[in-house]
């Protein structure tokens, strides 16, 4: 209770940029995936700093819907790669250019 | 120092002047662990490694929660993600054979690292320097109902929340995961019918009025599987779809 907010708000800043450069520097779509959970829950410790700072009990409920719609996030992208994986055998996200005009 | 003196001074003059020991071991280990886990995430080759050092910033991150009295959030980061969508990540993982090391050295555009390196630090700088300028937290307080409101638990004021202020989100929620259910199943189902005849398609209509051959086959097929369940006709468009997308 007694640690300032800002410190709690400074990691989950340093926690959200460590997400979005993996998932700038990385080719496999699932770590990929990973780092997209890294900055959720970068998000996830933003809200419930705020709550404690603001003794708001809203900010956790946000956190709430996050993880749920995390979860739905989880599961259908993962069912996109695997039905990726039965047409071409590899995980990098450069040959994933079908879409392409 | 014990929660009630902590209600008793007042929680923001406690919180900003007093740092006990055991508050900052728990937030620097915890921190410690966050960071190391997330950097694991990043530049570790083998996904398997990267899926376990996920699990370890959950645990950092479920331990933060606790240190700011979100119980419940802290036992439901536990379940669902180091317990559900970890698990899920290394099936996939595994199923897809993928868990070999890969070559992080090879690096298609050249310019790109550096260049993400630079953009990361300018957005944490940017960030840090915008939290710090507005002295991290402003605004109205307790909006959507206290933290602590009548000494009720975290548990109690959280439910209490979710099941009147936030109602519809909730409903709204479950429609999302039911929806992400059938999208998984669709999207995850094996196209195993063999392709379907040209003739067969011009004569499409008889073939779904009376059994013919394709129908016989369907009806004597033993039922419970989702391949056989569907109907001839969807099965036909869906491979279709297939190939045009192959081309």
């Amino acid at each position: 209770m007694s640690i300032p907010g800002s410190w709690y708000l400074i990691l989950a800043a340093v926690l959200f940029t460590i997400g979005a450069l993996g998932l700038l520097v990385r080719r496999n779509v699932l770590v990929m995936f990973m780092c997209i959970e890294l900055m959720l829950n970068a998000a996830n410790l933003t809200f419930v700093t705020f709550a404690r700072m603001l003794h708001d009990i809203g900010g956790q409920a946000v956190v709430f819907f996050v993880l749920v719609v995390a979860a739905a996030e989880v599961v259908v992208g993962l069912g996109i790669v695997v039905a990726i994986f039965r047409r071409r055998t590899s995980a990098t996200a450069d040959d994933l250019h079908i879409l392409k005009g | 120092m014990n929660p009630s003196q902590v209600n008793v001074i007042g929680m923001d003059l406690v919180a900003a002047v007093h740092k006990t020991g055991p508050d900052i071991a728990t937030f620097v280990v915890s921190a410690i662990i966050i960071i190391a886990g997330a950097i694991g995430v990043v530049f570790s080759r083998n996904p398997v490694h990267a899926a376990l050092s996920l699990v370890m910033t959950l645990f950092g991150v479920a331990v933060l929660f606790i240190e700011q009295q979100a119980d419940f959030l802290a036992a439901v980061q536990i379940i669902v993600y180091a317990g559900a969508i970890v698990v899920l990540f290394l099936f996939v993982i595994m199923f897809l054979g993928v868990d070999r090391r890969e070559n992080i050295a090879a690096e298609p555009l050249h310019w790109q690292r550096p260049l993400a390196l630079v953009l990361m630090a300018a957005a944490l700088a940017g960030v840090i320097a915008l939290g710090v300028g507005s002295h991290w937290a402003t605004g109205q307080q307790a909006v959507a109902g206290s933290t602590t409101a009548g000494g009720h638990s975290n548990v109690y004021l959280l439910g209490k929340s979710v099941f009147t202020t936030y109602l519809y989100a909730f409903e709204a929620t479950a429609a999302l995961l039911v929806i992400a259910v059938v999208g998984a199943v669709v999207l995850a189902r094996r196209p195993s019918l063999p392709s379907v005849e040209p003739e067969t398609d011009a004569r499409g209509a008889a073939v779904s009025g009376q059994p013919g051959p394709d129908g016989g086959l369907h009806d004597a097929a033993p039922r419970g599987s989702a391949a056989q369940d569907a109907s001839p006709a969807d099965v036909r468009a869906g491979q279709s779809l297939v190939k045009e997308a192959g081309r």
